[in-house]
């Protein structure tokens, strides 16, 4: 299975030098053990841009879709056989980001 | 069986209809055409067909071909696999990806075989409000992936401590019930926790805070029926009659503690808790002293306000309740939502003649308190010190 990790966070670039240290160790094991699949660190969600191209002509609105006292700062994707293994995982991706994390899983390809 | 299919199958939904019309057939046809010879294995036969049917009706081709390989390649299960796969339901059920309330009402569902509604009325829920929460947990269990696997070694302890912490929710609702609309002792949970912390210790027989478990229910429920009067009211531990008190679970119970401190582990919270009470059940008195150490070493592991208060109420057993008032002083902050704080204040402010300050005390446990029998007691010993 696939899991989406958001990295929940409430401040704007917070990240220090020493959690990028400690997430480019982990991103390492994610590899070694089979598990990697993606990941990145999101800019602030006031620079998102919502879409809707439902119509005859596409609508775009500055700001992001919600707005909430938490959001992604960040996410990973990866492969795992079960939740078990991803919450193992991610418990320490969690430390190593120094946030809380949010696992939830991709829906199957059909 | 319910476990032993689900985890062929890896879906509850499939296992459990399948048993259901595997049983419903029985039903019908065992009166008229005579059981079989191996009843237990027509069962299983029987629903594991049911469960394929099932599959097939409902799968499309590709998914079909895949379940169908899935089921024919598996050997049938060796005897002892049955009580692996229970297990495997039960860590399942109890998985700390589901909320507290969604693991209650699973376990009561698929280990312990109760219907969706007598497990609502056990909490007090509509039954649409108790099968949509245990659907959901289904859901949950299929779509995120959780595993029918016994935990690794090295999770194993916080594991089963989390399917302890289920069944004593389960128990402690039983034992005093929470709503005012409820009976005050609700027999049919406790002993539904008893029988699953008997299953599990059978399971995991060298797991210490699981026989903990099972010896502090067991010597919980011994005093049962002395615990609330004929007139409805609960009756405290000191007041008992302890002739009504259920000898045989006592046993049992005091077999259990020893079994634990012969093991010479250090013991965890259940184990303390079930040392307590065997305490309390020992001979004509508690030994208070005792009962004191055994505090000190849960505080050392748990130190929650209510294991303080706890421990608080055995120091003025000992050292008469001025010690025990000065102790409960410092939990006000916490505790001044909970009922049982203010009981205990209201006993000892009333022991000390601070007459004023007891009811005002009886008040707010009366006001907090939840348990019919508990308002009752707490009712009558404040209007009892109205006739002084």
């Amino acid at each position: 299975m696939q899991y989406l990790i958001n990295v929940i966070d409430s401040r704007s670039n917070s990240g220090t030098a020493e959690e990028a240290v400690a997430i480019d160790a982990f991103n390492e094991k994610l590899r070694a053990g089979g598990h990697w699949v993606f990941a990145g660190g999101l800019a602030d969600p006031t620079v998102s841009t919502v879409i809707d191209g439902r119509g005859e002509e596409p609508i775009f609105t500055d700001g992001p879709f919600v707005e909430a006292k938490e959001w992604a700062a960040g996410l990973w994707v990866i492969e795992a056989p079960d939740l078990d293994v991803a919450l193992k995982l991610m418990a320490e991706g969690s430390k190593a980001c120094n946030r809380r994390l949010e696992v939830r899983p991709l829906l199957p390809e059909r | 069986m319910v476990a032993t299919l689900a985890k062929r199958f890896g879906n509850l939904d499939i296992a459990e209809e399948g048993a259901a019309e595997a049983f419903a057939i029985a039903a019908e046809h065992w009166p008229a055409d005579g059981v079989p010879p191996n009843p237990g294995a027509w069962i299983t036969t029987t629903a594991t067909r049911k469960a394929i049917d099932r599959i097939r009706r409902e799968s499309t081709r590709d998914a079909r071909h895949r379940e169908a390989q899935l089921v024919y390649g598996t050997q049938p299960e060796p005897l002892g696999a049955i009580d692996d796969d229970r297990l495997r339901l039960i860590f399942t059920c109890c998985h700390p990806a589901l909320a507290m309330d969604a693991r209650v009402a699973l376990t009561l569902r698929m280990v312990g075989g109760l219907n969706v509604a007598e497990i609502a009325s056990a909490f007090l829920v509509q039954d649409t409000t108790m099968g949509a929460r245990i659907t959901r947990a289904k859901a949950k269990i299929a779509a995120a992936g959780i595993p029918y696997r016994l935990p690794a070694a090295e999770d194993l302890p916080r594991r089963v401590s989390g399917v302890l912490a289920v069944l004593f929710l389960i128990f402690n609702e039983g034992y005093l019930a929470s709503s005012p609309d409820s009976a005050p002792v609700r027999e049919e949970l406790s002993a539904e926790a008893i029988r699953l912390a008997r299953m599990l210790h059978q399971l995991l027989p060298d797991d210490g805070e699981t026989t903990g478990m099972l010896g502090l229910m067991l010597l919980t429920d011994a005093r049962r029926s002395a615990r609330v009067s004929s007139d409805g009211e609960l009756v405290p531990l000191a007041e008992q009659d302890r002739g009504q008190w259920d000898a045989v679970l006592i046993a049992e119970g005091h077999a259990l503690v020893r079994e634990r401190l012969a093991s010479g582990v250090t013991p965890g919270r259940y184990q303390l808790l079930a040392a307590i009470n065997a305490v309390h059940t020992d001979g004509d008195s508690p030994d208070w002293t005792q009962v004191v150490a055994l505090y000190d070493q849960l505080v050392r592991l748990d130190g929650s306000p209510i294991v303080r208060l706890n421990r608080a109420i055995a120091v003025g057993e000992r050292d008469g309740p001025e010690a025990a008032l000065a102790l409960t002083d410092a939990l006000e902050p916490e505790l001044r939502g909970y009922h049982a704080y203010h009981a205990a204040r209201a006993d000892l402010l009333r022991r000390v003649g601070r007459t004023a300050a007891a009811r005002g005390a009886y008040d707010a446990a009366i006001i907090l308190a939840g348990n019919s029998a508990e308002i009752a007691y707490l009712t009558r010993r404040r209007d009892e010190m109205r006739r002084d």
